[in-house]
């Protein structure tokens, strides 16, 4: 169904942000449900449970844009998007606020691995891929970390063998969110030995789903179960899946933490839907709903808990408009994106713990008939996630201290050394 | 580092940053200090040719913006004044200026308001109780109705430049309610005793009020009035205050970077250790979140938004606590040279801390923030 309302273009062809505000306005009250009117099983868990029907939901809902000219905002026409700017994709994400998106396709598919083919990909990739994703046909994944590779990620020991028109791969990749209900992946493996660890590396655009794969789940502190860690048995990738050169892996891979940085910050233009932070978000209500349930509304330590809670968000917003600003106008470089990922691991930190001191005892324990706090207890034991995935908060000061501010890098016993002489721990 | 400044914005700036680097450099500034004094009036003079004091306030009334924006204009000169810890009244100067030109029956005032604007006299907003920070309510003194004017009686403790005004704007109230009065610094029974403050130049002062008559025309705008004055002038000397302490840490930032790179220890820079280089990564990352939330702040305040209330207080929320963290853990990198009176980090880390201090303390404002959000 298309909105009624008319879309009205500047000179250069291209609708202004007002116009399509209005039409967004229009289309989404009569093709996206209210997440208020949700029934209760689809309500609070629609963006973590880890159940098949969940994605199949999410891929529905992304038709549904698709359909209604609301997809891939920020994305080129000619691969399947609208063509439009970051401001349009704000409108919008303003507009849909309080309504049903598939919000799980947000990170990596359309955040990560849709701008990374995009900077780096064959054209080939881009009108495949990119497209299906749009229209919610395909579900991207990443393939980067190893289970012994994490904040080393170019020590990758996924191994891919040349043979003839094709590449035999073997080994394993880890904490890979929605690996089991994915259809692609961007998987980083060495094809080099003899050369120094970044250079021997080469990404590929990867079928998931095929013979010799193998994908566990793996459970987490809180329960979810949507991380993966999957396993290669001579799984044969055609010589056309080769995303940049070969050898080139690491200059991909680059993009993709690039991509992933701004992602995990709250800095992607390619994000659609409605985000907490900026304004008043969910995460204020539920403190003021918390104190208000354990008694605690007028103790001014509670209160101004609350208040320290709500800047951190406030704030988060602010900074993102602000390194966004910094380097589109090339004033920061790429890399300060590790600045808003680094605010958003220490301000989610700090406010788990904010809910843990407000909830009090209630949030060791619940009873059936007491205020729902176990919620509080289970995100603090989760906590550190925020400061881990897309990157370590550690990882992202190296890179503010050294490409930043321009302070030396830390030395490397592996630098420069052919990879088949560097050593490797137990 | 600002991103989005208009050209005669970055003029502004550099012709600010220039004069005070010329004129009020450090060295200045301890003499100021050494000599008991708080600042050169020819300096703020000159300073006022520049545009300091004449930004927030519309052109009909005499003064005028560089970018349409005063606002945002007035925090450009406020960063300087911190980079440099400089002198002088910018932010009293500022909120009384604006206070005087946006009241109802300006004209009243306008002897004044031109004399702020072209430097020649100075004026001081007093509106805090003894003891008490930010409260609009308990800091109005009472104002009795006499005849055809007003008798004020009571004190006002922490009054910024207040040892230096020639005329105070005084929060009072009069039986219908909050409002603002102006009173020559030498009306019968004002008495003003200047207080050791812990800024270099910035000074404070208590002001008494005996018995002081003054007219109806003394009146800012109509008695009674004043409640949504006095939270746009406490907004705008907030985020002034805020924009100040985005320059002290930039500048102090700055230069504890360079000391990293060049003081040796084991026979490699401290900027090496990687301790050390997740500290100043930390460091920057608030420093650079303090001006991002600073510039929102300036910008609702700009638009009078309804949320510039508690933008300002997520500011100054923010900045007043981690600029004083900041500077101390560069106390730190300095070592013992950090605690030393040479060193000029302490004249930064006065500036801070003051502002930390006044117009509330972090903590008072995320008491604010609380009654805004209805918790």
């Amino acid at each position: 169904m298309t909105a009624t309302t008319t879309a009205v273009s500047d000179a250069t062809g291209m609708e202004s942000v007002d116009s399509f505000r209005l039409r967004a306005r229009e289309w989404i009250p009569a093709n996206l449900r209210r997440l208020a009117d949700l029934p209760a099983d689809e309500g609070a868990q629609r963006n973590v449970s880890s159940d098949e029907s969940a994605w199949q939901r999410a891929r529905a809902l992304q038709r549904t844009l698709y359909e209604g000219g609301f997809a891939g905002i920020c994305y080129p026409k000619e691969y399947g998007g609208l063509g439009l700017t970051s401001a349009h994709q704000r409108a919008f994400n303003e507009e849909v606020a309080g309504h049903e998106m598939p919000m799980r396709l947000n990170v990596p598919t359309f955040t990560i691995c849709g701008p990374t083919i995009l900077d780096m990909g064959s054209e080939e990739h881009k009108r495949e891929h990119l497209a299906a994703a749009i229209r919610g046909d395909e579900v991207l994944v990443q393939f980067l970390s190893e289970p012994g590779s994490g904040s080393d990620l170019a020590g990758a020991t996924t191994r891919a063998e040349r043979d003839g028109d094709v590449f035999v791969l073997n080994g394993s990749k880890i904490w890979s969110s929605g690996a089991y209900a994915a259809d692609y992946a961007l998987c980083l493996a060495r094809t080099d030995w003899d050369a120094p660890k970044h250079r021997g590396l080469t990404m590929f655009l990867m079928k998931v789903h095929q013979p010799g794969v193998h994908i566990e789940r793996i459970k987490q502190v809180n329960g979810g179960d949507e991380f993966c860690q999957e396993f290669f048995d001579d799984v044969v990738v055609p010589a056309s899946a080769v995303v940049g050169e070969v050898g080139g892996g690491w200059a991909v891979a680059s993009r993709q933490l690039f991509h992933e940085r701004n992602a995990v910050g709250g800095g992607s233009p390619y994000f659609s839907g409605a985000r907490a932070e900026g304004r008043r978000g969910t995460e204020t209500d539920a403190l003021i709903d918390l104190v208000r349930r354990t008694g605690r509304a007028d103790d001014p330590y509670a209160r101004e808990l609350i208040a320290e809670a709500h800047a951190l968000g406030v704030i988060h917003g602010h900074l993102v408009d602000r390194v966004t600003a910094g380097m589109r106008t090339q004033k920061m470089p790429p890399t300060a994106g590790s600045l808003i990922r680094l605010f958003h691991g220490e301000s989610a930190t700090r406010q788990a713990e904010i809910a843990l001191e407000l909830a009090g005892p209630a949030a060791a324990m619940s009873a059936p008939d007491g205020p729902d706090t176990r919620e509080v207890g289970v995100s603090f034991l989760f906590r550190q996630a925020t400061q881990l995935g897309g990157g370590s908060t550690e990882m992202a000061r190296n890179i503010i201290s050294e490409r930043i501010l321009g302070m030396a890098r830390e030395y490397a016993a592996d630098r420069d050394v052919p990879f088949n002489q560097v050593r490797h721990g137990r | 580092m600002r991103f989005e400044l208009t050209a005669d914005q970055r003029l502004l700036q550099t012709a600010t940053a220039d004069y005070l680097e010329k004129s009020a450099p450090l060295g200045v500034i301890r003499a100021l200090h050494d000599e008991g004094r708080t600042f050169d009036r020819d300096t703020w003079r000159r300073g006022a040719e520049l545009g300091w004091t004449s930004l927030v306030v519309p052109e009909e009334t005499g003064g005028g913006s560089v970018s349409g924006e005063g606002v945002v204009d007035a925090t450009v000169i406020a960063e300087q004044f911190g980079r440099g810890c400089a002198p002088g009244p910018l932010a009293v100067v500022n909120v009384v200026a604006a206070a005087l030109a946006e009241a109802a029956g300006a004209d009243r005032h306008a002897g004044l308001l031109g004399r702020l604007l072209d430097g020649s006299m100075v004026a001081a907003w007093a509106c805090c109780a003894p003891g008490r920070g930010w409260d609009p309510e308990a800091g109005a003194i009472e104002a009795r109705p006499d005849g055809d004017g007003y008798v004020l009686d009571g004190t006002h403790d922490g009054v910024e430049h207040g040892g230096d005004a020639d005329a105070f704007l005084v929060l009072a109230h009069t039986p219908e309610g909050l409002s603002q009065f102006v009173v020559e610094r030498d009306a019968d029974g004002v008495s003003v005793l200047p207080l050791e403050s812990l800024d270099m130049v910035r000074g404070f002062a208590r002001v008494d009020y005996a018995g002081v008559r003054v007219p109806a025309t003394a009146l800012v705008g109509a008695a009674g009035g004043a409640a949504a004055a006095v939270e746009r002038q406490f907004q705008l000397a907030v985020v002034l205050q805020c924009a100040e302490l985005v320059g002290v840490v930039e500048r102090v930032l700055e230069f504890t970077r360079q000391w990293m790179f060049d003081r040796y220890s084991f026979g490699r820079p401290l900027a090496s250790y990687q301790e050390l280089k997740h500290r100043m990564a930390d460091m920057t990352l608030w420093s650079e979140s303090g001006q991002a939330t600073m510039a929102a702040a300036a910008r609702a305040v700009q638009e009078r938004r309804a949320d510039a209330g508690e933008l300002v207080s997520v500011a100054k929320s923010y900045l007043g606590q981690r600029a004083t963290d900041i500077i101390q853990d560069c106390v730190q990198l300095h070592g013992g040279l950090g605690v030393t009176w040479e060193h000029d980090i302490h004249i930064y880390l006065r500036r801070a801390t003051v502002n930390r201090l006044m117009w509330g303390t972090p903590s008072a404002h995320r008491r604010r923030i609380a009654d805004l959000l209805n918790v």
